[in-house]
């Protein structure tokens, strides 16, 4: 598969009053052309950070201090501002857990598309550009769309705020959509709307995905490849079919086990202890206090990704020992 | 669990009025249908689960059941006492034996603590307010709670902000246990945690129930927790209960076809697995003007003219399995 986007050892901490926080450290990172990758985690494990690192839109006090964003060829971080604005206009867009704060309150849902399709295509007259925010909606499913453009985001339910976050990333036509937990705030009949969504269009419109969730049944529905990623650091990365049927870090082990099912009943295993603090990780292997195989080795030296086959990597030092279940 | 039942709630309803503010007078313009008609029972040491998406009113319901809502109609009865007549009547006996025999835990820890109360403050105030224990057991008492869900002795001279997500639901548990209830209404006690950190909280409430014979009611739309720690399940759907049955056949065989939409809908983490979404169209429509008949016609796939226009009756479908559905015969 062509590669879109590499990235490399990209490091992005947050040098807030308490200490630095390490929330991204060190990870690697590659979407396919066309492929749904998952990033997988909890809170603190620097998924969300990963994606404002490659759109470079990372919030202060974060800084990116380290690695490489390669997409299509050419390093996202030696680009200008300016050169910046028009990659995420055209080519890279992403949506935020909760719309209603990505929506401008002020503006009707018309005028933020309008924005948006004008900003990617100056030729169009406001007339056009209309028109094509009409069609952008009827393609995320709001019905009505010609009432919906003249309302503001306080009247729309939060399902289909989501929708219009979508669209409004869609509008300028990305080729790469990074999609920070979608569903996260919907109910679940809304969530299972969204989702299939995402689907439909990313074949559509030949997209790249890259589905931001700590939700493992997310991302066995809508992804290929999957990476894990722990305080701030991969953990795992492989397709999402044999991460599935045979994860090969403890804590991709402990994800599947300690989260109950819809299918059946199980015994819930306990992943003891808490998340880490960034500000002051622990030493070595970042999971090793919590981890139930832990070893001298694992508190003395930080594991690196080695491969277990060609596409599956695993950051563990054990891993070669260690006979895990799936799901 | 049959037979001997501890809380019995009949045909409760409540209405929130929704008014417009005139220029002296303000006018009702209309009501949410929040609770229209919910009759349940909850056994000793049973497990009842009771599950719908955002304003379905499963909130409200658990917030009723504690009187902390007052109903317009309806029944709610606890060990044999009238929770509302005992309100209205003001038999202070009465309402202290139902706020120690019922209490409940929230889905936020980080809003259901005071901030400036010490754990050993928060764990005692339930001592100070009932006064069933003696002053000089209340230390021992605090550590046994602590310890009872897993803390240490030495939390007790923390603040809340000191301990994480996890831990701080643990308190609000520990608090809840502090006066020795026998029903617990938790109300989304782990949506606002983290995934490794939920099985935590999920065991323990398990282990409460096995070891203490504590019943609740499980109020979540999270259907994979409710699957895993419940005994009976009761589906909500804008108001009304559309289906009641043990959990094991609720989720292998759902006879409502809001039942069967929302099992399908949840993500199933195994990508070997082929299945089928059924998706709704469009959402849970207004509580204020809900729609004809049956309340989920508009969005039912199976939807005929009878839905249309009759409300469907909740009814006893094959033993211990109720379900409100002109056409559940049809998946049998």
């Amino acid at each position: 598969m062509e590669t879109l986007l590499n990235v490399k050892g990209l490091k992005t901490y947050f040098f807030t009053e308490a200490g630095v926080v390490k929330a991204v450290d060190g990870v690697d990172f590659q979407v396919g052309k066309d492929e749904a990758v998952g990033l997988v985690g909890e809170s603190g494990s620097g998924k969300t950070v990963t994606g404002l690192s490659v759109l470079r839109i990372v919030p202060r006090p974060g800084r990116i201090l380290a690695g490489t964003i390669m997409f299509e060829g050419e390093d996202l971080l030696a680009k200008s501002e300016e050169e910046m604005r028009r990659i995420r206009g055209a080519k890279i867009a992403m949506t935020f857990q909760d719309p209603t704060t990505s929506l401008d309150p002020l503006y009707t849902i018309g005028n933020q598309l309008v924005e948006v399709i004008r900003e990617h295509d100056k030729e169009l007259s406001k007339k056009e550009a209309l028109e094509q925010a009409m069609k952008l909606l009827e393609m995320v499913g709001i019905s009505e769309p010609e009432l919906r453009i003249r309302a503001y985001p306080h009247e729309l339910s939060g399902g289909m705020k989501q929708r219009i976050a979508i669209a409004r990333a869609l509008a300028s036509r990305p080729i790469l959509l990074f999609a920070d937990e979608p569903t996260t705030n919907l109910d679940v009949t809304v969530q299972a709307q969204v989702l299939e969504l995402l689907e439909e269009l990313r074949e559509k419109l030949k997209m790249s995905l890259v589905m931001i969730t700590h939700d493992m049944g997310i991302i066995a529905e809508t992804t290929q490849r999957v990476q894990v990623l722990y305080a701030g650091m991969v953990a795992e990365v492989a397709e999402t079919r044999s991460i599935f049927k045979r994860p090969r870090h403890p804590y991709t082990e402990a994800l599947l086990q300690a989260v109950p099912r819809i299918d059946h009943r199980k015994e819930l295993k306990v992943i003891p202890g808490n998340i880490p603090n960034l500000i002051d990780p622990p030493s070595g292997c970042r999971f090793h206090p919590r981890c139930p195989y832990a070893k001298e080795i694992c508190w003395k030296k930080i594991p690196t990704l080695n491969p277990v086959d060609d596409d599956h990597l695993v950051a563990c030092h054990l891993w070669q020992d260690l006979s895990l279940t799936g799901a | 669990m049959e037979g001997q039942t501890l809380l019995e709630i009949k045909d409760l309803v409540k209405y929130y009025p929704i008014y417009r503010r005139g220029i002296l007078l303000k006018k009702q313009i209309g009501v949410v249908h929040a609770v229209d008609g919910v009759s349940l029972k909850i056994g000793r040491g049973e497990n009842v689960g009771l599950v719908g998406e955002s304003g379905c009113g499963k909130t409200t319901l658990g917030k009723t059941i504690m009187h902390l809502e007052e109903p317009l109609s309806g029944e709610v009865i606890y060990d044999g006492i009238r929770v509302f007549e005992a309100f209205r009547s003001k038999d202070d006996e009465k309402i202290r034996k139902i706020r120690r025999g019922i209490q409940m835990v929230f889905q936020n820890p980080y809003t259901s603590l005071d901030p400036r109360m010490t754990v050993y403050d928060i764990l005692s105030e339930p001592y100070v307010i009932h006064k069933h224990i003696p002053k000089e057991e209340w230390k021992e008492k605090v550590y046994e709670l602590l310890r009872m869900v897993n803390l240490e002795e030495y939390h007790a001279e923390r603040y809340p902000h000191e301990f994480s997500g996890g831990q701080r639901q643990r308190i609000a548990i520990a608090r809840a246990l502090a006066v020795d209830p026998r029903l617990i209404v938790a109300d989304e006690p782990v949506s606002s945690l983290d995934v490794s950190i939920r099985a935590q909280i999920l065991n323990l409430l398990m282990d409460l129930q096995r070891k203490k014979g504590i019943s609740y009611l499980y109020v979540s739309h999270d259907l994979s927790s409710v699957r895993q720690i419940t005994n009976r399940v009761a589906v909500m759907y804008l108001g009304k209960i559309v289906e009641l049955a043990k959990t094991d056949e609720l989720y292998a065989k759902p006879l409502n076809p809001y039942t069967q939409a929302l099992l399908s809908a949840i993500p199933v983490p195994d990508p070997e697995r082929n299945r089928t979404r059924i998706i709704l169209p469009g959402e849970v429509p207004s509580a204020v003007n809900p729609p004809s008949g049956c309340r989920f016609h508009p969005r039912c796939p199976y939807a005929t003219e009878i839905c249309h226009n009759e409300e469907a009756i909740f009814r006893e479908i094959q033993p211990g399995h109720f379900v409100a559905c002109h056409h559940a015969e049809k998946f049998l």
